[in-house]
């Protein structure tokens, strides 16, 4: 949409998505390209999540169409795990698998859906948590662990897959406000490494920092879509400006 | 130095009689509890009559008669089975109860190995040895099948079923994208489920072969399995069914987000929640089934329970307190078996959570 990095590796194209007959995705388009880190933001309800949750679909849409890594995504099971595969997404409650250590849940997936061997496997997990600073809670449970460090593991469980595209849907809205940080750190690193970024949150450091675009999103529409330094200094529209106002004031 | 004594009027006062309200309950609950057992004690050994035969009974009616239980023993356990065949159910539950013992033992090597062994290849080399028929071993039809031994059977084979068809039946009810199997499982779940166990019986007993070509002898022991499967299924589906439920939604998303499939998110994240959740549930189903087995008195076959009646009614052992001792002798076997299970199944639960979902 903005600035060319690379080719594209999703596109999306006049997205439709409604829940009963409430409609939460009304036309959205949206290119990204390679290596470029995109963050959404936008008053609660404004459709952020559903709109990256179609990128795996976790969300079927209504209508409209998404290409991922030239794949166009349909019914077919195959191609959605396929791409799944190529699309790592972290969540807002973590979803770690609780009855799994860390370093468990950082292998199951490479072992079982990428056909690692375990040694692979495990090399790879510690790779990535020591990437993400807690190799030393590998034998741990998730349930023992502060909510940061839950994050941080459930960065690196779906980096461990190497994806060619992270998904964050508000990563750090469930956290405490001390552990914020450490998990925006850690997230800047991999997306100033090169990884396609999409990232939804209201953590606008975090987005001054890393966003090569910044989407502005109300009512199931996107609204504004620029790169940040016009976004925050001078927004298009008066819903942008407004939204920004109340972000930033606290 | 606080002596034992004293900690012992201390650990009193505060656990019994910490208000006056509570001292007069403990007082009255405590008295009946003795009494409970000063009758029980009394009835069971004291007043018992433990030697000689049925005129002993006669002579000392305010106690239990155990020579009733030790003449009838064998009929309990084995029903009809031939008494020179007894060997062969004996061979069985002997590898029956040593597999659970070293299923239960968890140190035991090859734990995986054993459960294949005893899931797989025990069940049917035990119906082949009972059944006998070849090999020079004697036909033993099921119908002398009884006691013990056919309660065993049926609970096991209920148990053992039960769980895999009722996951399987559980995961359909929840297949939105499979319409279809969805239906199937919901009427299959709701039928069994609306239908008393004794009706379920009946009907596998008696329509079970009108369904069958005449040339197909189905023995009437196998119909009765059929029947408990049907319904234990049905239960269990329900069990599982709220395990399922009770995880939250990101479990799912989760683990398609990493691009597992259908099963393998069931087996490597979903199941193995669940299961934890559906603990109490399997095992007080287990338990029902084992306790249900009795009903297959109504189609003609002796289970333990069946086989105690059988010699309660026998007019040789008329005695008022023979019906009794038949039936405490029932409930106190009854009782040890759900209650390991009961125990095993709270010991489970802690091992499960212990570590997890604790921080420290
Ligand atoms: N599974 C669902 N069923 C019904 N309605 C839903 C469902 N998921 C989302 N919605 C509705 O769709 C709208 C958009 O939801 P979405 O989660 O995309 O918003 P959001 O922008 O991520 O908001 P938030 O900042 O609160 O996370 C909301 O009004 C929500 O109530
Ligand atoms: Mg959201």
């Amino acid at each position: 949409m903005v600035t060319g990095k690379g080719e594209k590796i999703i596109e999306i194209n006049n997205l439709q998505k409604s829940f009963g007959t409430f409609v939460a995705l009304r036309g959205v388009s949206l290119n990204v390209r390679k290596g470029e880190r995109i963050v959404i933001c936008g008053p609660s309800g404004s459709g952020k999540s559903t709109l990256i949750r179609c990128i795996n679909r976790l969300e079927v849409p209504d209508s409209g169409s998404i290409v991922v890594d030239g794949v166009a995504l349909s019914d077919d099971v195959k191609a959605i795990e396929g791409i799944r595969r190529q699309v790592g997404m972290v969540f807002q409650q973590f979803n770690l698998f609780p009855h799994l250590t860390v370093l468990e849940n950082c292998t199951l997936a490479q072992i079982w859906v990428a056909k690692r061997s375990q040694k692979a496997a495990e090399e790879t997990a510690q790779h990535y948590l020591e990437r993400v600073h807690i190799p030393e809670q590998m034998h741990k449970y998730p349930g023992q662990l502060s909510g940061g460090q839950q994050q941080r593991v459930a960065i690196a469980r779906a980096l461990c897959m190497e994806p060619k595209v992270m998904l964050y849907d508000e990563p750090t809205s469930a956290l405490d406000p001390e552990m914020i940080a450490e998990v925006l750190d850690v997230m800047v690193e991999f997306a100033e490494s090169g990884m396609t970024t999409v990232c939804v949150t209201h953590e606008m450091g975090f987005a001054r920092k890393v966003a090569d675009c910044m989407i502005f999103m109300d009512e199931g529409k996107i609204v504004e879509a620029s790169d940040p330094n016009t976004f925050f200094t001078k927004p298009k529209s008066e819903r942008t400006k407004l939204f920004l106002n109340q972000i930033l004031e606290h | 130095m606080v002596g034992l004594g004293q900690v012992f009027l201390l650990w009193l006062r505060e656990n019994l009689f910490f208000s006056w309200r509570n001292g007069v309950l403990s007082v009255v609950v405590g008295g009946f509890l003795l009494w409970i057992i000063f009758l029980l004690g009394d009835w069971f050994f004291l007043s018992a009559t433990w030697s000689g035969g049925i005129e002993d009974c006669r002579m000392r009616q305010d106690g239990a008669c155990w020579p009733f239980v030790r003449v009838r023993f064998s009929q309990f356990v084995y029903g009809f089975y031939p008494s020179v065949e007894r060997w062969r159910v004996n061979v069985v539950m002997f590898v029956f109860f040593t597999g659970i013992a070293l299923l239960v033992w968890e140190r035991t090597p090859w734990r995986g190995k054993i459960v294949l062994f005893m899931l797989c290849v025990f069940p049917l080399a035990s119906w082949f040895l009972m059944r006998g028929g070849f090999f020079g071993l004697a036909d033993v039809s099921t119908g002398r099948w009884g006691g013990f031994m056919l309660t065993l059977v049926l609970a096991s084979v209920g148990i053992v079923t039960s769980l895999p068809f009722g996951i399987l039946l559980a995961l359909g009810r929840r297949a939105e994208s499979l319409p279809f199997v969805k239906a199937f499982c919901v009427v299959f779940i709701e039928f069994w489920r609306g239908v008393p166990v004794i009706t379920v019986l009946f009907a596998t007993a008696f329509m079970l072969p009108l369904f069958m070509p005449a040339s197909v002898n189905f023995d009437q022991l196998l119909r009765a399995m059929v029947g408990f499967i049907l319904f234990s299924s049905a239960y269990m589906a329900e069990v599982v069914r709220g395990g399922l439920e009770g995880l939250q939604r990101g479990q799912y998303e989760a683990s398609d987000a990493l691009g597992m499939t259908y099963w393998q998110s069931r087996i490597r994240v979903i199941l193995p929640q669940a299961l934890k959740i559906m603990i109490p549930g399997i095992l007080l189903t287990f338990i029902g089934l084992f306790k249900d087995t009795t009903l297959v008195l109504i189609i003609g076959l002796l289970d333990f329970l069946g086989m105690i009646q059988a010699g309660i009614s026998d007019p040789r052992w008329g005695a008022p307190n023979v019906p009794f001792t038949g039936y405490a002798f029932a409930a106190v076997v009854y009782f040890c078996f759900c209650y390991s299970m009961s125990l095993y199944a709270r010991h489970i639960e802690k091992k499960f959570s212990a570590g997890r979902d604790r921080r420290h």
